[in-house]
């Protein structure tokens, strides 16, 4: 029995019994005997708790906070004896309606906590919402008594990481996809050894934190399906899992499940990041719901023109005003909670060059958000990626502001190495920056090779299938005409739009997918993968597949057989880029500290061809020493033909007593296309030159 | 049905009984019942659950307690859950940290 004094209760409200609460931390939590709650608003003149029976339509009770209770703008109170298991709690703000002035409040409106650790009200997903719900996203109670045994984030380093983009929900939610519980958390779990055996060691999640997959839900006008919210780049709570995507959401489990999932993930050896949309809410602009922040701080919490209306640097309705210092603290504070509470091993920013605009909109040289990320000491050893441009017109792929801290999703990298794919001309010089983990974007002020995530393929877009396969998006399915969604794809569709019968093209589409993930694999840079692109998914030429809970979205697993030489492949592509250090550089090779090269051939040995017209590159990555003095480390090589024909490469010299030996040709079919790694197989001890069919690479590996 | 939790020591066993509905207003029984457990110090942990029905996350959350309370060395068998019980733990991943057993010798 507790018997110190502070746990007592000093007043009493229709038979509940509170005290003043503690200001921090925000939110409710459990202490002795009973719950703290906390709330800031800078302009709210009262400050009502409103707590339900789980799932009832009134009110339990509304607990006026006592104004004596009020420290600063911190409404606080200890609620005791409550069954935290069985209730919900929302607030009521009374404040000035003074949309000129940035103020929303409306005491009819029961409010969530901006920093509720779980949400009820979409427990299961897809299931129609009661649209009369007084108080339709519900914040509920948490134990935090995981019990995490010895785990915590793994703290691979950045350079080392193949990264695995996937959905929580159509990563397993296809019939073929043969879990027990499908499109779940839970069923992410269940698939972990399939992730192993790809090899990659990381995993980064669609939005996971609670979001309305209603929200602008619609009924499709072709098929009267119904379209989503489906990807959640919408937050409704930061710090809480979408519960829908949990087994266990109905019961209320979801954090549960959630760290069960990380703890798993680690256990195998893979990293999970989590994609996080601080850049708007689910709030929309003036004509939206009123579901939180709106109704505690509007002029806190969003970014205002001077008539009161929403700035739109997202696309999505309003953007989050998060270099307001209050709103800093709530991302400082969510990212925390996910990396100390969760374990989550790092986070890419959804839009993050808004994170970096002033209140009013212009970017700033020196963004404090962006600087309190990057050093602070508990997100110390997590990812930072950052999606560096937004929907305002802010492109900062190479000038994000970094601290020394940040990657970037490297948006030219997908550009350039589509369009040398396709064939483009004057794309050689491109190629070269890209390959090496763009010095060009990232050498000037030191940020190496691991500043850029490079990827060719992401869910916004074509998928890896589609690129070779559609030259123009197909996107009647979404319902609007078509006009949604980006035209620059710098997509080929390898001579026929869409699927076909003719086993040429087929045959060219899975060469110039192999030729992708070869690429991917072989540049210096952090890899990322997009869920399914191993076996060739495809979203049927649809580039923008936001609102679709159906097989364009989820992952047919039947893909595996059907493609197993492709994910034949990847695997190997993924195993050689571990085998070999030369191939995760910690920083750019023309640096002079370096200890191995980067050398240009062409089809002319040690002679790039960097001209217009050239669509042939290849390089030699080799260890300074390589060959000398006892140091018989390989040297690798890489040949890149993008012109139609095959062309013969001459190879450069190796050191004395070393010898090519084929690792991969994707001209070839499988399985004469890749070799396991240390099993390759040697060329002609005087072989000097390799005919490297068209539109495809050859890799090599030189060792004694 | 009613809530029961019985605990019998047997050498350097603790086995718990479990009946009924475990939900967050019994779950502080069970909880009691763990602690008085635990405090005899034994080396395993025996839950049937056979005769259990229905177990809210409450419940859980006590089977959560006990592996923490009890520490690391002691392994907890969990015997004859099934249907919604078994499939509680499985969703949340608590069946890994035990042993599911369909019966106990």
């Amino acid at each position: 029995m507790d018997t110190r004094i502070d746990f007592y209760p000093t007043h009493e409200h229709q038979g509940y019994k509170l005290r003043p609460g503690r200001p921090v931390p925000f939110g409710a939590t459990l202490v002795p005997g009973g719950v703290n709650f906390a709330i800031c608003s800078r302009y709210a003149t009262s400050c009502t708790l409103v707590l339900f029976e789980k799932g009832a339509s009134t009110p339990l009770v509304e607990i006026p906070i006592p104004e004596v209770f009020r420290i600063g703008n911190a409404w606080c109170v200890v609620v005791f004896d409550l069954d935290y298991e069985r209730i919900e709690y929302g607030y009521r703000m009374e404040g000035p309606w003074d949309p000129r002035a940035g103020h929303r409040f409306d005491a009819s409106k029961i409010l969530l906590d901006p920093y509720a650790k779980a949400i009820g009200g979409r427990d299961v997903w897809g299931q129609p919402p009661d649209w009369s719900d007084p108080y339709p996203h519900r914040a509920r109670l948490i134990f935090e008594d995981f019990d995490w045994e010895d785990d915590r984030p793994l703290e691979t380093p950045l350079a080392d990481l193949v990264i695995y983009e996937l959905h929580a929900r159509s990563f397993t939610r296809h019939s073929s996809a043969s879990v027990k519980h499908p499109g779940t958390y839970a069923g992410l779990m269940a698939k972990i050894p399939y992730l192993k055996e790809l090899g990659v060691n990381c995993v980064e999640l669609m939005p996971i934190f609670e979001f309305d997959e209603f929200e602008n839900s619609r009924p499709n006008p072709v098929t009267g399906e119904t379209m989503y919210n489906y990807w959640g780049y919408s937050t409704v709570g930061f710090f809480a899992p979408k519960a829908g995507y949990a087994a266990t959401g109905p019961l209320g489990m979801q954090v549960d499940e959630f760290k069960n999932l990380v703890k798993e993930l680690h256990r195998n050896g893979i990293e999970i990041i989590l994609d996080v949309v601080f850049n708007h809410t689910a709030e929309g602009n003036e004509h939206g719901p009123t579901l939180s922040f709106r109704g505690i701080d509007n002029q806190t919490y969003y970014m205002l023109t001077p008539e009161g209306y929403y700035f739109n640097f997202s696309g999505c309705g309003n953007t989050l005003n998060c270099n307001n210092p209050v709103v800093r603290m709530m991302v400082l504070d969510c990212l925390r909670y996910w990396a100390a509470e969760y374990h989550i091993d790092g986070f890419r920013f959804d839009l993050a060059a808004i994170l970096g605009r002033d209140p009013w909109g212009a970017p700033m040289p020196n963004p404090p958000l962006l600087e309190s990320l990057a050093f602070d000491p508990i997100l110390a050893k997590c990812k930072l990626i950052a999606e560096a441009w937004d929907a305002g017109g802010l492109y900062q792929v190479g000038s994000f502001p970094a601290y020394g801290r940040w990657a970037e999703w490297n948006g030219k990298y997908r550009d350039d190495i589509r369009r040398f794919l396709k064939g483009d001309e004057g794309m050689v010089p491109a190629l070269a920056q890209r390959l090496q983990g763009s010095p060009d974007l990232y050498g000037w002020n030191r940020r190496g090779p691991t500043a850029s995530i490079n990827f060719i393929t992401c869910h916004d877009g074509f998928t890896l299938y589609d690129l070779f396969a559609y030259n123009h998006k197909h996107n009647e399915a979404n319902g609007e005409q078509n006009r949604d969604g980006g035209d620059d794809n710098h997509s080929w569709n390898c001579g026929v739009e869409g699927e076909t019968d003719n086993p040429d093209v087929n045959a060219l589409r899975q060469r110039m997918i192999k030729n992708a993930l070869a690429i991917l694999l072989m540049s210096h840079g952090v890899p990322m993968i997009l869920m399914g692109d191993e076996v060739g998914r495809t979203q049927r030429g649809n580039n923008n597949t936001y609102c679709h809970d159906n097989d364009l979205n989820w992952f047919d697993w039947s893909l595996l057989e059907r493609n197993a030489d492709l994910f034949h492949f990847a695997r190997q592509m993924i195993a050689f880029r571990k085998t070999h250090p030369l191939l995760r550089a910690r920083e750019h090779l023309g640096m002079s500290t370096a200890q191995a090269d980067f050398i240009w051939h062409g089809v002319h040995a040690w002679n790039a061809d960097w001209s217009p017209g050239s669509r042939t590159l290849a390089f030699m990555l080799r260890e300074r020493q390589a060959g000398q003095g006892g140091n018989t480390n390989p040297v690798l090589y890489m040949a890149l033909n993008a012109y139609w024909d095959a062309l013969p490469f001459h190879l450069p010299e190796l050191p004395i007593n070393y010898r090519w030996h084929l690792f991969a040709n994707t001209a070839l079919s499988s399985p004469h296309d890749i070799y396991e790694p240390g099993h390759e197989i040697p060329l002609e001890p005087y072989q000097d030159s390799f005919l490297v069919g068209g539109r495809a690479v050859v890799v090599l590996v030189g060792r004694p | 049905m009613a809530f029961s939790a019985n605990l019998e020591m047997t050498g350097s066993e603790a086995r718990i009984t479990l009946e009924g509905e475990l939900d967050a207003a019994v779950a502080d029984q069970f909880r009691q019942t763990v602690e008085r457990a635990a405090q005899e110090k034994p080396q395993k942990l025996v839950l049937f659950m056979d005769k259990l029905q229905f177990m809210a996350s409450a419940g859980l959350r006590v089977l959560v307690f006990a592996k923490q309370r009890m520490g690391r060395d002691v392994a907890i068998y969990v015997i004859g859950a099934t249907g919604p019980v078994l499939n509680t733990m499985q969703m949340s991943g608590f069946h890994q940290a035990v042993y599911l057993r369909e019966s106990y010798p």
